[in-house]
């Protein structure tokens, strides 16, 4: 069963295409990640699948229902985790959740235990009655977690569940994520724009860059789709000018990318090209200032397919030039 | 039904864990009560009256002997002798006097020849109210000077014998209407529709509005829970605003369910008119920037601090749709007259009407998107 379907979806603020007809499918099982930077569009898709924003045009079922026309079945079927913190700070957890299991139209009996049982599967069954605003912001997330899963969804959307967290905490979230799924047969569609999140937990991924899809496959797979198995990230000082041919022609070389005078060269042979690379310099007399080997990362995928570091991307697009956020904040 | 209950006891929740609320909106409208009340009711007294006496005569004497007496009694104004017209006008224009008694030099041989006898005030018409009670004063003083000490047995006068049927209703009490009105107002701008808004700046709209409630859950339990809180504070001004303004038997049961049922109907009138004018608004800033025009706009034309009556055309207009003006004239005949609900029953027909107009209204114009 297919239990996310997305046709030809696109979304418009203006003149702005903040997701630009989007096709991909969900099947049901999978842990689906959206990646990309901020700005790609991966909020404006998942509130258009859970149905907080109208698409401009496409269509898209998920569960099987349209998101426009029978919106309210597809509310009642899934699980959102917005990126915002959403939990009431005034309220104790389990108040928190025990409103949106009313919301959900939970009967009064079932209501309490399912709850106690959800708080304890986020470690929070002992801070079920304090008030969230004493909470930090890992306990709010997982909070988070269990209310979006108080009337039992088997689809669940997540958007960038970890931004913001510390280290350990991410670690956390992601456990709990784990675990919540293989134990509730869950179906997730998450955002993140931490590479190595992604490439852990996630069945299959979508590239997303300005509103593009520009690559979906599994991590491995994305990962063996590009150019050689090794990176070498090199630079160097007095390099000659003709150094990136140079480069190019060395044994096992799949591809090589300059930004001043750093050298990123795809190989398939990762040690047997550094040995050649050293000779080469010492024939050329460019000093080597620094040289590492890596396996290729959903970085080097990301890089790729979209032409540009994540990182950059990220640093880029503040939310202050972000026309959709923008839009936002004028209503 | 179950999730407007929900977003009720949210609300609800959320207000018992700080009731200030409650206390922000009765005290400036309870600080309003008695300062306005004491401010504008009481009667005017201790003016200065300069006195210029050019004639000596014996009826001058008389006027000034009866000037002496309101001093003493009413007090209203004390005199002050002055021997010329121009140091007399000169501290008229400083202020150090409210107003001036001239007795003309040829009074007493007026009165006693019996043509036209005129004595002159003049005001400082700057302080209209000042000026009136001066005028009042001398008004009274005169009909007891003409009044002749024997009066006729039958006289072809028309006279005019007013009859007041309530005791006498000091302003502070007239006030006390508009008063309970505006602490429902108050708990309506900041209670009301304004939390969805603060929800909207926070993000934490996004969690509810990704469950299955309606438009219309969503707005009849914002407003349920706003009237909720704006019933309280309604009752508790209702009680403390009855003991200040000294309302006679202020406890009484049967009026105390009189007007929770007028308490009730203003505040789902107030809340729903909050919630249409602030469906569309998502910045926090805009409810607390508009809340003194509102306040000016609804409350004076309402007949809270003086009478519609006195109105331009265009102020009778906005009297005529706000729900301030209903509000405003059932807690009067409640507080002031201890009616029946009989005598209430178009201020509650209106807000009632001017409710479902309100909540039909929002519910067409709320977006349940993003």
């Amino acid at each position: 069963m297919l239990d996310i379907e997305v046709e030809h979806l696109t979304k418009r603020f203006g003149d702005f295409t903040a997701v630009d007809s989007l096709n991909f499918f969900v099947e049901h099982g999978e842990t689906f990640g959206l990646l990309g930077p901020n700005g790609a569009g991966k909020s404006t898709l998942i509130r258009m699948l859970t149905t907080l924003v109208p698409p401009t045009s496409g269509t898209a079922r998920v569960y099987g229902y349209d998101i426009v026309r029978q919106a309210n079945d597809v509310r009642q079927s899934i699980g959102v985790i917005p990126q915002a913190m959403t939990s009431d700070l005034d309220l104790s957890a389990e108040e928190n959740m025990s409103i949106f299991a009313k919301l959900y139209g939970i009967p009064r009996e079932k209501r309490l235990k399912t709850i106690r049982s959800l708080l304890a599967e986020v470690d929070l069954e002992k801070w079920a009655d304090k008030p969230v605003k004493m909470f930090s912001g890992g306990m709010r997330r997982r909070l988070e977690i269990a209310r979006g899963l108080v009337h039992e969804p088997k689809l669940f959307f997540l958007d960038e569940p970890t931004t913001g967290l510390d280290p350990v905490s991410r670690v956390a979230v992601w456990e709990m994520l784990s675990r919540l799924k293989n134990e509730r047969d869950l179906t997730i569609l998450v955002t993140t724009h931490y590479m190595d999140e992604a490439d852990k937990l996630c069945d299959r991924i979508a590239i997303v860059d300005h509103g593009k899809l520009v690559a979906l496959d599994s991590p491995l797979k994305l990962k063996a789709s590009i150019p050689g198995k090794n990176v070498l990230e090199v630079s160097f000082s007095n390099a000659p000018g003709n150094w990136i041919e140079t480069l190019q022609s060395l044994p096992d070389v799949v591809d090589v990318k300059a930004e001043e005078n750093i050298y990123r060269i795809s190989s398939h042979n990762g040690p047997r090209t550094t040995v050649a690379l050293m000779e080469a310099a010492r024939t050329a007399g460019a000093t080597i200032n620094s040289l590492s080997v890596q396996s290729t990362t959903l970085d080097d995928v990301f890089v790729h397919y979209t032409g540009h570091q994540l990182r950059d991307a990220l640093q880029a697009a503040t939310g202050a030039n972000s026309p959709f956020l923008l839009k936002r904040g004028g209503l | 039904m179950h999730r407007v209950w929900a977003i009720i006891e949210r609300d609800l929740r959320r207000f018992r864990r700080s009731p200030v609320l409650v206390i922000v909106s009765i005290i400036m409208p309870l600080v309003q009560l008695i300062v306005l009340g004491y401010a504008f009711g009481g009667k005017i007294k201790n003016l200065h009256l300069g006195v210029v006496d050019e004639d000596h005569g014996v009826p001058a004497i008389k006027i000034r002997e009866m000037c002496q007496a309101v001093a003493v009694n009413a007090a209203t104004f004390d005199t002050v002798a002055y021997a010329d017209k121009t140091e007399v006008m000169r501290d008229l224009r400083d202020g150090k006097i409210n107003g001036v008694l001239n007795i003309p030099p040829n009074f007493s041989r007026k009165v006693l020849a019996g043509i036209n006898p005129q004595i002159a005030l003049v005001e400082d018409n700057t302080d209209q109210f000042s000026a009136s009670a001066l005028e009042g004063a001398f008004n009274g003083l005169l009909v007891s000077y003409n009044t002749a000490p024997v009066p006729p047995r039958e006289t072809n006068d028309v006279t005019l014998s007013v009859v007041e049927i309530y005791p006498y209703v000091p302003y502070i009490q007239f006030l006390l209407p508009g008063t309970i009105t505006l602490s429902i107002f108050v708990s309506a701008m900041i209670g009301g529709g304004i939390i969805f808004i603060d929800d909207k700046a926070r993000g934490l709209h996004e969690g509810y509005l990704v469950t299955p409630i309606r438009k219309f859950e969503l707005i009849l339990g914002f407003t349920l829970a706003g009237a909720a809180k704006a019933v309280i504070a309604g009752i508790v001004l209702i009680t403390v605003g009855s003991l200040i303004a000294g309302i006679p038997d202020p406890l009484n049961p049967l009026r105390l369910a009189r007007m929770l049922v007028m308490v009730v109907a203003t505040s789902m009138a107030l809340i729903s008119m909050m919630f249409l004018i602030m469906v569309r608004v998502s910045d926090p800033l805009v409810p607390r920037a508009i809340f003194g025009m509102l306040n000016t706009v609804l409350y004076f034309p309402s007949g809270a601090v003086y009478p519609t009556e006195s109105f331009p055309a265009w102020m009778k207009a906005i009297a005529v749709v706000d729900p301030f003006t209903y509000a405003v004239h059932g807690f009067k005949e409640l507080v002031l007259k201890n009616t029946g609900l009989a005598a209430i029953q178009y201020d509650l027909l209106w807000l009632t009407v001017f409710t479902l107009l309100s909540l039909g209204l929002a519910t067409a114009l709320f977006k349940r998107t993003l």
